[in-house]
């Protein structure tokens, strides 16, 4: 069985597209990110107390609320925890802001919502499944872990394709790459989930993902200009997508398959992680075609322009 | 090639052997007992409680220089040098003494007290308005830090060990931030945890110098508006019902948490719950010394305050001179009694500290992750597998075996290294099959590419694999680092799918290159020259 025995589209020819549909995606995320949801960090990286409850029977939102009320817990967030799968369940996170935990009291929200409980409900009726208490110096150096995590793996996967490639090649992957991130955090903002620890790891998984996209077109392009030198780099590139298009498919499809599993069986602890993925494997599969591909083209024209050279750096020889 | 195939099928059943023990160790009590010895499940997984608390070292550093405020007073009186006040002015600096007031005949005696070999870990230097400061040295600052927190996680896990939990993790945490991290599997109830680490923090003794006041304008205005430099007001716990009252107490402790040398709790002739605690030899002289010159019969007579967590428990007037022995009388319930003398025994903690972290998963939460982790997974490689098979025909079964492979050796890899499979674990396990099968799929693609090519079977084969290769190793690389530099800036879940990624990926490499390779040179060794491969 074959799925694409010989394609032969022509992908940079539909550039406008793809940039228009990336800009609006990435502009979409951004004004959110702005204007709207802004970024919805987690307990993990704002601080602050959240509890998962865990009741014997469908708990009323509306009766929770009073008795946080009454206990004098005024800006509690609380939220019925929904399963992708659509299990009914019985559980819900009371989520406290920020000033609940400071590095003073770091257990006074949690307390509060633990005696709430107990004063309108029966001890039996309820366990406290899970207590996640965040100080803000905490979630501020988790915040900053994150992101130097997230620069640093960029800068390492640059380094490592300057040396395997040129440094255009490099460039170009870490602009998908950014890409992506950018488009999935907007993703985040705009259905307003929350960002949390493990949803980090999702997106530098995903940043892993797209750049091992990006390098099977790009070594397929090396291969391919060493072979061929007087075809013109426009129709490499498009030979090599073309070459490679099964094995993209193949692949992005059996990995998104796997973490469609994931999202759909995986449990509610796991949705945004994979949350992310999904996102992350079509837009990270997109972008290796749609923007790395097209930026290696488009530096040769801009190269052309002023006159420097005619021909891409082939890239250090593939060892073959 | 396709020479040494037999070297290489043992070389392969060797690793697949050994990573099969890795998983199952020597078996024992059964293989699912066993696999659970040998592969540890993080707290999100098994369910237990996570905490993150910072110890505040500036508090040691503090105290530190306020001994040596106090020593070095009474040095500069023997030396002769009358009239110059040692202090500490400003609080952000605890790690400066600054000497004013010398009075200038004494100077040079005063400064051959100051860098004479008893404060060499201070840099001394003249301030602006010609005081003297004493600055304790980086290295001082940083030894003392150093100590202070490998103290504090000693003096945590002995308690830790005294509530009997089972395989506790206490160690330093962050990049050098003063953090330890606490990891207590099957323990869902932090707040007694909490209290245990913390709420006897620091216990120590001082002279008070004046008190009870009922407020700190009172005590300032009984005092001439000032509080004497030498001194601190503390407040009383103000618990049991008792008025919060204020006392001035000497900064300098007479003893303190490490000069406990053993604690037990008993009761008092009156039947209260008490606290009895012996000295260390050392601070049991000291002690005798100042409790003899003050006692009520003496000339100067004392009382003492009991001081835990900067709350004054408990005052008394020096009866006798104590040796190394003494008793704890205050408010206190037997339950509080015993946690306290539990406490002292196991030593106090250097420094206060405080919580900045608290993750708790209760078990059955864990254990529903767990089944929807592995259902997930298990789902997603049997579709995987099945979609292999049908797409590739017989090339499929490389795949399929090569996958399962895979698994055996990064379970294996985690046996072995004994590294925490955590439900973002799990996770990365699904990711490394998702990236397993695209090595095949790169292989399979450039092979049939090849045959299409109208190359011969085992010239494709050869081809296949060797264009593949440079792809599958440039793309292994790139993830791996990304996953090395999540290992070094993640911390708990993150690390955990950190080093699954990384393991599932160096067993990718191990399968897809090598297994794979010699599964279709022994299908190509049994089949005839010019007969089609099934892929």
């Amino acid at each position: 069985m074959e799925l694409f025995r010989t394609t032969n589209i022509d992908w940079l020819g539909k550039k406008w597209y793809f940039l228009g549909f990336s800009l609006i995606f990435s502009v979409l995320g951004v004004l959110s990110m702005l204007f709207w949801h802004h970024i919805p960090l987690g307990v993990d990286f704002k601080g602050g107390t959240q509890v998962r409850v865990a009741f014997d029977q469908t708990p009323n939102e509306d009766h929770i609320r009073q008795a946080m009320d009454r206990a004098g817990v005024h800006d509690a967030r609380i939220q019925r925890v929904s399963d992708p799968s659509g299990h009914a369940a019985n559980k819900v996170i009371i989520a406290l802001p920020e000033s609940t935990a400071t590095d003073q009291s770091h257990d006074a929200g949690r307390q509060s919502v633990e005696s709430a409980l107990s004063a309108n409900y029966h001890d039996s009726a309820f366990t406290v499944e899970q207590v996640e208490i965040v100080g803000p110096t905490a979630g501020k150096q988790l915040q900053k872990q994150a992101w130097l995590a997230t620069l640093y793996s960029l800068i390492g996967m640059l380094i490592y394709l300057w040396f395997r490639f040129e440094l255009i090649y490099g460039v170009a992957a870490v602009v998908a790459v950014f890409h992506d991130t950018l488009i999935t955090v907007g993703a985040f903002s705009l259905t307003n989930q929350e960002i949390t620890l493990t949803v980090i790891a999702a997106i530098l998984t995903l940043i892993g993902y797209s750049m091992n996209d990006t390098i099977v077109v790009f070594d397929r392009i090396r291969e391919n200009l060493a072979l061929s030198r007087r075809e013109s780099l426009h129709d490499v590139v498009n030979r090599s997508i073309n070459q490679t298009l099964s094995r993209t498919v193949i692949s992005s499809g059996l990995t998104f398959l796997t973490v469609l599993s994931l999202y759909l069986f995986g449990g509610e602890v796991l949705h945004g992680f994979s949350f992310a993925l999904v996102v992350g494997i079509l837009i990270g599969t997109y972008s290796s075609i749609a923007v790395a591909a097209p930026m290696l083209v488009a530096y040769q024209d801009w190269r052309v322009s002023k006159g420097k050279s005619v021909t891409l750096p082939a890239g250090k020889r593939a060892k073959v | 090639m396709g020479k040494n195939l037999a070297g290489k099928s043992a070389f392969i059943v060797a690793v697949l052997v050994i990573f099969c023990f890795g998983i199952v160790g020597i078996p024992h009590g059964g293989l699912t007992q066993s696999i659970k010895d040998r592969i540890h499940l993080g707290l999100d997984l098994k369910g237990g409680t996570h905490l993150v608390l910072e110890v505040h070292v500036a508090e040691a550093i503090g105290s530190a220089t306020d001994r040596d405020v106090a020593r070095l007073e009474a040095d500069l009186q023997k030396a002769g040098v009358v009239g110059a006040i040692v202090g500490k002015t400003d609080p952000s600096r605890p790690q400066t003494i600054i000497v004013s007031g010398i009075p200038a005949a004494k100077l040079s005696d005063a400064r051959s007290v100051l860098q004479g070999n008893d404060y060499s870990t201070y840099d001394v230097a003249t301030t602006a308005d010609g005081n003297s400061a004493l600055t304790m040295k980086v290295g001082a600052v940083r030894d003392l830090e150093t100590r202070t927190l490998d103290t504090s996680i000693e003096t945590i896990r002995e308690r830790i060990d005294k509530l009997g939990v089972s395989e506790p993790v206490i160690q330093k945490y962050g990049l050098g931030e003063n953090q330890i991290l606490v990891e207590l599997p099957g323990v869902d109830d932090p707040a007694r945890v909490e209290e245990i680490i913390q709420s006897t923090a620091k216990l120590s003794i001082h002279a008070v110098t004046g008190g009870p006041y009922e407020s700190d304008q009172a005590a300032m205005q009984a005092n001439g508006g000032v509080i004497p430099p030498d001194s601190m007001l503390v407040h009383g716990t103000g618990s049991a019902g008792a008025p919060d009252q204020i006392w001035l107490l000497k900064r300098v402790s007479e003893v303190e948490g490490t000069d406990f040398r053993d604690a037990q709790p008993g009761q008092d002739q009156n039947g209260r719950p008490n606290i009895r605690f012996n000295l260390t030899t050392e601070a049991g002289d000291r002690f005798y010394k100042y409790t003899e010159a003050h006692t009520a019969s003496s000339a100067t007579p004392g009382s003492m305050a009991i001081v835990l967590d900067n709350k004054v428990r408990e005052v008394a007037g020096i009866q006798s001179a104590i040796r190394d022995s003494g008793e704890i009388t205050g408010a206190f319930t037997q339950q509080q009694a015993n946690d306290l003398s539990l406490m002292l025994r196991t030593g106090a903690l250097p420094a206060s500290i405080s919580y900045l972290e608290t993750r708790t998963v209760g078990p059955s939460l864990g254990a529903a992750s767990i089944h929807q982790g592995v259902v997930a997974a298990i789902a997603g490689m049997l579709a995987v597998m099945i979609f292999m098979l049908i797409y590739y025909r017989g090339a499929g079964i490389n795949a399929d075996l090569a996958l399962m492979l895979n698994l055996i050796i990064l379970l294996g890899f985690m046996g072995f290294t004994g590294s925490t499979l955590t439900l973002p674990g799990i996770a990365g396990v699904i990711l490394t099959i998702g990236m397993g099968v695209d090595s095949n799929v790169l292989i399979f693609e450039r092979i049939r590419e090849e045959l299409r090519a109208g190359k011969t079977a085992s010239a494709a084969v050869e081809q296949g694999f060797k264009h593949a290769l440079v792809t599958i190793i440039d793309t292994h690389v790139t993830t791996i680092v990304s996953a090395l530099i999540l290992f070094l800036f993640g911390s708990g879940p993150v690390r955990g799918f950190a080093v699954t990624l990384a393991f599932g990926l160096f067993a990718n490499l191990f399968t897809a290159v090598l297994v794979s390779r010699v599964i279709f040179d022994t299908i190509l060794q049994k089949k005839e020259r010019g007969a089609a491969l099934s892929i």
